[in-house]
């Protein structure tokens, strides 16, 4: 018997055909998958079975387009089971959620800290009150505690720095604070339209990201095929949304270097681009644009036509600023060499999205794992190699160019509205199901497993926002304290995906 | 009439900080608020109680008085062409220097006194860049002192002549001076950013984090006052003796104005520095004071 089953790409596959394997082979098959760069660890988690905990890994591998699943069943109560982590560190924020959430004591993990709180957890007496942060006994440093109110006043965070004057030695990010249990809602509400609510909320500024990830996971749980005109309109709500995102952080990159003329374009800029979802559907976040086999809002040639309207505006503008920007030495200045990720610590981290691509990592679903219209793509992902604020705005600015230009081949022929759709039919019982889309933040995966009738058993989301985290920490090392907002904003991760 | 340069300098500062929004409203594409929009915002703190934390002292609370105090007494020393100030004695630029500083100084330990990380971390920022501008200052008086021979603002700006091309550069290259340091003690760009509202990158923003009320309103109108008194030093060097009011005020409220629309023009078309860049930027300010020195060495003649 094989030691995994390799899947595609939103593929439902039978529970029971995921190989069990003991502890030891299950540590040591997964973390030497790690040491080939083309795999990465998508998702790790576990969920409870009557008397045991069934843990199952799902490593993705970028070159063969696969996902390679694998599980193992353990008992909570054993208490000395060693960590996947101290082998990769890749597996940590996984295996501090299973810490958190199951109260597995792992015997090698290097730091079991929390990591949301969730309200389920193991030990109900830790509370995010009485977290001790990680401390350096020193004369010479201080601390620097920022939030959990956000100066912006925009999602809550707790930052700690130890600071040798104005040079940062070590951040240390605590979340949490938003934590809303949205796996367990999306098992306890029962409607597909309050699911499909609850993806569109997970991360407010990557509605149709987990969106899509939710109805590609839920149609293949269904055993629907999505038509071209569902499938059409998936894609182009995503590139539109990076297109969107991307501008708006270029405009808040400027303000926190206090380029005001940068801000108020890009700014400016952005907003025809999230209005057009308003044109669209009715909502300027996307939302309600996307559901499980249904479409109530056709793209049609008109919108088609107002859409390249739009770019024609949008293009000459943008690029008038983005050359500005490029060749101003007091941005330049403070963009480059900031907050460098090397290829080492993205590599180790298992970083994705914006942060593994300018590592000089080449991680992009819509290549390695296309879904939806990317079939048709032969997408190239943009790889940028200096891994510093400056890459993270460049590769900002080629990937807004490059799904315009998807979007402008795309809107040459829109597709023929579908009626009489066929009604999704009732999901496979004792099923597994994973989906990854790469959101503008990243990579997004969601799993879920069914029970004998049909159920939802267990619901598993991951955000972009889970891996990164710790890139941010890495990156600001040896910064200034004061250039830790740009750098901040240059990842732009978030909250409320992580606290889910 | 000696209360003429007071009564120009309140004026001033009733529109400038207005004019430097303005210009960068506009100059982003936008309207913009009314001139007057930063003095009733100052106007709605006046009115207001402030709030004290039970961590500071009486420090924190006599703090704003004391610096808008330091403000309002530098500015009786500032003359305005054939005016002297209201106090004007030998030596007064050196008083003006240290009494700036013992506002600031009141301002840094009332932010220590606050006992948060944010405002020790701004108080310590500002202190140096206070610090490395300071000699940049007296070079630049102390050269004007050695040409005219004189040593109080008065005395130095009306026995002031330009006449030869040196002269005329030594003019201009004072004028970048005095802009720049009032740049670096505003704490406006491309040293601090005052309109961010992140912590970690401000300087002066960061340091009255704490204060509320009347006493930011203090603080903010001493900021309107700093801007209008160095505006009013750097007038002086346009300003012959000898002219008329009716001369004068004009060319007062012109240099003012066109020093807010420069500050704003500045803030719209740059980015800030980065905070490790500043020091040497502060700094070179100091090699153009002692090359304004020099300047004023060769029209002495003490140098070939």
């Amino acid at each position: 018997m094989s030691d995994y089953i390799a899947i595609k790409n939103n593929e439902t596959i039978l529970l029971e055909s995921i190989p069990v394997l003991r502890y030891e082979d299950f540590l040591s098959f997964n973390t030497s998958l790690l040491s080939n760069e083309a795999n990465h660890c998508v998702h790790y988690f576990g969920y409870p079975l009557p008397d045991k905990l069934k843990l199952i890994c799902c490593i993705a591998n970028d070159e063969e387009n696969t996902i390679l699943i694998s599980s193992s069943e353990i008992k909570v109560e054993l208490n000395s089971l060693p960590s996947f982590s101290a082998q990769h560190l890749a597996f940590h924020i996984f295996e501090r959620e299973i810490h958190e959430n199951f109260g597995v004591a792992y015997t090698d993990h290097p730091w079991l800290k929390p990591v949301r709180y969730a309200f389920d957890r193991a030990d109900r007496n830790s509370t995010i009150g009485q977290y001790p942060f990680y401390q350096i006994n020193s004369e010479e440093l201080h601390e620097v505690g920022v939030g959990p109110i956000h100066a912006g006043v925009i999602e809550p965070g707790h930052f700690r720095f130890i600071c040798n004057g104005e040079q940062i030695l070590h951040l240390e990010i605590q979340l949490g604070y938003q934590h809303r249990g949205i796996e367990n809602l999306f098992v306890r509400k029962k409607k597909l339209l309050q699911r499909n609510i609850l993806a569109e909320s997970i991360a407010g500024d990557t509605v149709a990201g987990h969106t899509t990830a939710f109805v590609n996971l839920w149609e293949s749980l269904c055993g629907y095929t999505a038509d071209d005109d569902l499938q059409y309109a998936r894609t182009l709500a995503l590139e539109l949304e990076r297109i969107a995102i991307h501008t708006g952080d270029l405009s808040a990159i400027c303000t926190d270097i206090a380029y005001q003329l940068g801000s108020s374009v890009f700014g400016r800029l952005r907003t025809p681009v999230i209005n057009f979802f308003q044109v669209w559907c009715g909502n300027r976040m996307a939302k309600g644009l996307i559901r499980a086999g249904k479409n109530h809002f056709h793209f049609s040639g008109e919108l088609a036509d107002q859409l390249r309207k739009l770019f024609d505006d949008f293009e000459p503008d943008y690029q008038e600023m983005w050359n500005e920007i490029k060749e101003l030495p007091s941005a330049l200045a403070r963009l480059e060499k900031t907050g460098v990720v090397t290829h080492e610590q993205a590599v180790s981290i298992g970083a994705v999205g914006m942060t593994a691509k300018t590592a000089g990592i080449k991680r992009d679903i819509r290549a390695s794992h296309p879904h939806d219209l990317y079939r048709q793509f032969n997408h190239q992902p943009i790889v940028k190699h200096h891994g510093d604020v400056y890459s993270r705005t460049q590769i900002r600015n080629e990937e807004i160019l490059q799904s315009i230009d998807y979007i402008r081949e795309m809107i040459k022929n829109p597709p023929d509205v579908h009626i009489n759709r066929p009604p999704l039919s009732p999901p496979k019982p004792d099923s597994f199901t994973l989906s990854l889309t790469e959101g503008w933040r990243g990579e997004i995966c969601h799993c879920a497993i069914t029970n004998g009738n049909g159920e939802l058993l267990h619901y598993k989301i991951k955000d972009p926002s889970m891996h990164n985290w710790l890139a941010l920490a890495l990156a600001v090392r040896n910064n200034e304290i004061s250039d830790f907002p740009i750098c901040n904003k240059s990842f732009d991760l978030s909250y409320c995906g992580h606290d889910l | 009439m000696n209360i003429l340069s007071l009564i120009l300098i309140l004026c001033a500062s009733l529109f400038f900080t207005g004019i430097v929004i303005r210009t960068k409203s506009i100059l982003s594409g936008r309207k913009g608020p009314g001139i007057f929009q930063p003095l009733k915002d100052i106007w709605r703190l006046f009115r207001k109680g402030a709030v004290y934390s039970q961590t500071s002292s009486y420090i924190f609370q006599i703090a704003p008085s004391i610096y808008f105090a330091s403000v309002l007494i530098a500015i009786f020393l500032i003359p305005v062409g054939n005016h002297p100030g209201i106090i004007s004695f030998r030596g007064d630029f050196i008083f003006f220097a240290y009494v700036l500083a013992l506002g600031k100084f009141f301002m840094i330990i009332s932010a220590m006194d606050t006992g948060s990380s944010f405002s020790g971390m701004g108080a310590s920022r500002e202190a140096l860049y206070s610090l490395l501008a300071e000699p940049a200052f007296f070079i630049l008086m102390g050269s004007f002192a050695l040409l005219t021979g004189y040593s109080s603002f008065y005395e130095i700006f009306s026995a002031l002549h330009f006449g030869s091309s040196i002269s005329y550069a030594v003019g201009f290259l004072a004028a970048i001076v005095l802009v720049i340091i009032a740049l670096i003690e505003n704490s406006r760009m491309p040293i601090d950013d005052p309109k961010t509202h992140l912590e970690l990158t401000m300087i002066h923003e960061v340091m009255i984090l704490d204060n509320s009320g009347f006493d930011l309103g203090l603080i903010l109108y001493a900021t309107n006052l700093k801007f209008a008194m160095y505006g009013a030093l750097i007038a002086n060097f346009f300003l012959t003796p000898g002219y008329e009011w009716y001369y004068s005020i004009p060319i007062f409220i012109g240099v003012q104005f066109v020093f807010a629309i420069t500050v704003g023009i500045i803030e719209s078309f740059m980015a800030r520095f980065r905070m490790n860049h500043n020091p040497q930027y502060i700094f070179m300010l100091t090699s153009i004071s002692i090359l304004i020195f020099l300047g004023v060495l060769l029209i002495l003649g003490k140098i070939a």
